[in-house]
């Protein structure tokens, strides 16, 4: 192979001074005292406690609600039903997506799910609320469910919605359907591809539905005044998707409504729209605006709240002798649950995204179930998918012996590659991450027992860019207050105000994030596709850019002079060619001579998101008797572009993979015949503890964006990507079984090496 | 007519992060809904409601407990401990500093309960080894960090406060 250029360039670092350090996190004493304030810590005069009825069916006609005896219950002030929520007359697509929204607020006509919110009630107590729940009687009709893709694909099957109609390909269908879209990426000649193979994989795979599984339940606080004004607090990852969602459901502008964010337990995607917010709302409107306060028990959260999809997904992959791919095909069923959406959009970029295929073709369908209706999950739609092909790739290694990272090595995208739905790739840091990884002492570590096995899976992730804003003003002492529309799920006041540090030379002690509410910062989106330290961060670095401009035109006047013989420099502002000097802080101090005080705020739609690699080892232990897949030792290596909090990054790739493992392992809904969801609890839908989760080695790869004024690419969802993969390829270089469904729980192991032996 | 849907309330009397605390609850209220909702320390997180995320920890006369497992008229003459009384006057504990300095935190939901199972733990045993913290604190779920950095953030308080101890030993 000739070297690829991309391989050779070595650029000198940049000398920053606060980005790559280590400071512990503004947030985190409130943290460890216990005096942060959660969205359930809020605490209001007057406060009613809100809860939620919800099906006990999987799908069935809503005949009949009758709540005459839970308003009269002492202590009730209020309940709602979908009678309560205004019509959405708005047609097409868009109007539907409202409708979609509101129904899943509170179930209109049909429950689509177990657990489908069906009314609401406000009481003086949470236990009142909860003996209201039972006084109120419901006539359903059940319907047959349809749960899982094929089954909602079939021809026979229960039809959930009425009016959808598959939208494939651009066309719309004219028949009652479960099949909301079939998109579709294609280049290439696919049979010709196939035909040049030496040596073609088909397999086929299934994914359980799994929960971002954050420990905060969602939760939520308002106030509905006489006037029209809404204030609700809450935790979300997206203030503003939240005052969207209720102004979308309850039918009001969004300028009646402030929400507030407050310090936010876990989200992975999970808590990007509303579930409680629109009913507290209502509750409290219907209350004559006391304050309402409502928080889902646990089993709501897992029932009720947006899981990422269940999928059917099949892989045929052929390469030739060299081990060169001449052809990829991938169809990925998703189940979207009780409406349309499933995470394809993520799924079908990152399902062979990290080769280099010319003949390809990736279809994908989103299929409603009677499941709750799917919401994000970190990477979403991504780790599914690259279970499917990483496990193929590997396959296709075993069989040519070749090693797995020199597969990746020849098949690997790189910069001007296109990214299968066509995009150009821009500068990369897969190759350098490849060769980490081929250079970790872990690669190539005895394993030292037996019934042990390494597994190696690669990822891409796109990343997300997107709306930002912030405000930030200077204040006497030289310190500045950054008032950001970012909500900080896991250290972005740190990794932003550091960004603000370096823009202005001063100490990171000097800047005092703060997340704002949607009527103090204009327009943000929510704190996901890993867009926050890099496109919130380009709006502070832009900010400390305007507050220089700013600066330096009072430094002007203090020294008559124009602003343009005003340089600056590592935090201090100096006259050209002159003799005079002022640091930050001393102009700070003198701004009340020269003017107004100072401020400044920056909104930036930000592109140029740098897409994400990452490249996982990891060696398991299987246990013969009973299939149990021990984690012995795990290396995520990835490229996050210049890490701006190198010990942030390394949080967010441990707790990525750990999520992985318990994807991998033993995460998965359980529902019976009927629809009903068995394990609706966190001893039976079990996340990973630290006896499950080895200590899992970051390495972390630093090929800076170009298109970030530091550096920075996404890094927080890629890292859940590969677990899955990479176990399921452990455990086949273990035991010699592949196993081909999600969780790869200890009956399967065990079942599949048993079948294997007969 | 519906009768009404209170249960007569209970005096309790208690001494909470170190001071005498007397409060009425209902017989069916957990202690954390008191500790939360009438006593406001928010401190103790509800998660799972169940007793398996951990999240509401606390020290019931030293005992690591989940405090959604336990009726607030349980803790009658007992002495409670939450994440709020743990700081000395002035300061941090160990274990608080340590989960800073290893960045131990991320969202922070589990972080009052992960650092009193680990106070527990180090009540019980001062120098736990790897193995014996993660038993320890296989009760407390933690989405966001793997785990790894809360592990350490334990073991360094272990040392620091077996330094502290071997400090006041040699003392004059």
């Amino acid at each position: 192979m000739s070297a690829d250029p991309q391989d050779s360039v070595q650029e000198a670092a940049p000398a920053y001074r606060v980005i790559g350090t280590r400071p512990i996190r503004q947030d985190g004493l409130d943290k460890v005292t216990g005096r942060a304030v959660f969205g359930a810590d809020v605490r209001l005069p007057e406060t009613l406690y809100g809860a939620v009825l919800r099906s006990p069916h999987a799908h069935a006609r809503l005949l009949s609600i009758d709540t005459r005896q839970a308003e009269a219950l002492p202590g009730v002030k209020a309940v709602v039903t979908a009678a309560d929520l205004p019509a959405i007359t708005l047609e097409g697509d868009w109007g539907d997506n409202l409708r979609y929204q509101s129904q899943n607020t509170l179930a209109a006509d049909k429950v689509l799910y177990y657990g489908h919110a069906v009314a609401a009630v406000a009481a003086v107590s949470p236990h009142i609320a909860s003996e209201a729940l039972r006084s109120i009687q419901v006539v359903y009709d059940p319907l047959p469910a349809a749960l899982d893709v094929r089954q909602a694909m079939r021809e026979d099957a229960p039809i959930l919605l009425d009016t959808l109609r598959t939208d494939s390909l651009g066309q719309r269908g004219n028949q009652p359907t479960n099949v909301a879209s079939h998109a579709r990426f294609e280049r290439g000649d696919l049979e010709q591809g196939f035909a040049q193979a030496a040596l073609v994989v088909e397999r086929e795979f299934e994914t359980a539905t799994v929960h971002p599984g954050y420990i905060e339940p969602q939760n939520a606080s308002a106030i509905y005044q006489s006037n029209g004004q809404v204030t609700i607090w809450c935790s979300t990852q997206a203030a503003f998707g939240i005052r969207d969602d209720v102004a979308n459901v309850l039918q009001i502008p969004v300028g009646q409504i402030c929400v507030i964010p407050t310090e936010i337990g876990g989200g992975f995607g999970g808590k990007n729209s509303a579930y409680l917010e629109p009913l507290a709302a209502l509750l409290s409107k219907k209350s004559g605006g006391r304050p309402v306060k409502m928080a889902m028990n646990y089993s709501e959260v897992l029932a009720a709240t947006g899981p990422t999809s269940a999928s059917y997904i099949h892989v045929k992959v052929g390469v030739d002798r060299d081990g060169l791919i001449t052809a990829a095909q991938a169809t990925l069923v998703y189940a979207a649950g009780a409406y349309p959406g499933s995470p394809l959009w993520g799924g079908m970029p990152a399902i062979f995204g990290a080769y280099r295929v010319d003949n390809l073709r990736v279809d994908g369908y989103d299929v409603v179930v009677n499941r709750p209706r799917s919401g994000s999950l970190r990477a979403p739609g991504a780790a599914n998918a690259v279970f499917a092909s990483e496990t193929v790739m590997d396959e296709i290694c075993e069989k040519l012996g070749m090693d797995v990272l020199e597969f990746r090595r020849l098949n690997g995208v790189r910069q001007g590659d296109r990214r299968s739905d066509g995009v150009p790739l821009p500068r990369i840091g897969f190759h350098e991450a490849l060769q980490a990884a081929r250079q970790h002492p872990h690669y190539t570590a005895p394993l030292g027992g037996p019934h042990r096995g390494r597994g190696v899976a690669c990822a891409y992730w796109g990343n997300h860019g997107g709306k930002s804003s912030a405000t930030a003003s200077v204040h006497a002492d030289g310190s500045v207050s950054l008032l950001e529309g970012s909500v900080d799920v896991s250290g972005t006041r740190t990794s932003l105000a550091m960004q603000l540090a370096e823009t202005l030379g001063i100490p990171l002690e000097a800047i005092h994030p703060r997340v704002a509410d949607t009527n103090a910062v204009a327009y943000t989106e929510g704190s996901y596709g890993s867009r926050t330290t890099f496109a919130t961060g380009w709006v502070v670095y832009e900010l400390g850019q305007k507050l220089i401009a700013l600066l330096s035109e009072r430094a002007a006047i203090l020294w008559e002079t124009s602003p343009d013989q005003v340089q600056f420099a590592e935090g201090v502002f100096s006259h050209k060619g002159g003799e005079k000097r002022l640091a930050f802080k001393e102009l700070a101090a003198r701004l009340d001579e020269t003017g107004s005080p100072l401020m400044a705020s920056v909104s930036l739609a930000a592109g140029g998101a740098g897409p994400a690699f990452a490249v996982h080892l990891v060696d398991v232990e299987v246990d013969p008797e009973t299939g149990k897949v021990q984690i012995l030792r795990y290396t995520a290596v990835q490229d996050a572009g210049q890490a701006i909090h190198p010990g942030l990054v390394e949080g967010q790739i441990q707790g990525g993979v750990a999520q992985g493992i318990g994807w991998a392992l033993h995460e998965g809904y359980v529902y019976d015949e009927a629809g009903r969801l068995l394990n609706a609890n966190l001893l039976d839908y079990r996340l990973p503890t630290c006896l499950d989760v080895p200590a899992i080695e970051p390495v972390i790869v630093e090929m800076p964006n170009p298109r970030h004024p530091y550096g920075v690419r996404g890094v927080g969802e890629i890292p859940i990507i590969p677990p899955p993969a990479a176990i399921a390829n452990a455990i086949a270089r273990a035991v010699g079984v592949r196993l081909t469904q999600l969780p790869m729980s200890p009956g399967r192991v065990l079942a599949a090496r048993l079948a294997r032996d007969a | 007519m519906n009768s009404k849907p209170y249960a007569k309330k209970v005096q309790v009397q208690a001494q909470i992060n170190g001071e005498p605390v007397e409060f009425l609850c209902e017989p069916r209220q957990t202690l954390l809904e008191v500790l939360r909702e009438s006593l406001g320390l928010t401190g103790a997180k509800e998660g799972c409601s169940n007793g398996n995320c951990g999240a509401c920890s606390v020290l019931l006369d030293g005992v690591l407990v989940n405090a959604c497992l336990v009726l607030a008229v349980e803790i009658q003459d007992k002495r409670v401990l939450t994440i709020e009384g743990l700081a000395p006057r002035e300061g941090l504990h160990p274990l608080q500093e340590e989960f800073l300095r290893q960045g131990a935190v991320q969202c922070g939901f589990c972080t009052p309960g992960m650092i009193l199972s680990a106070k527990a733990l180090l009540d019980h045993n001062p120098h736990p080894g790897e193995s014996e913290i993660r038993r320890w604190l296989a009760g407390n779920l933690c989405r966001c960090t793997g785990y790894e950095k809360i592990v350490r953030a334990v073991q360094a308080a272990a040392e620091r406060l077996s330094q502290q101890e071997a400090a006041v030993e040699v003392k004059p």
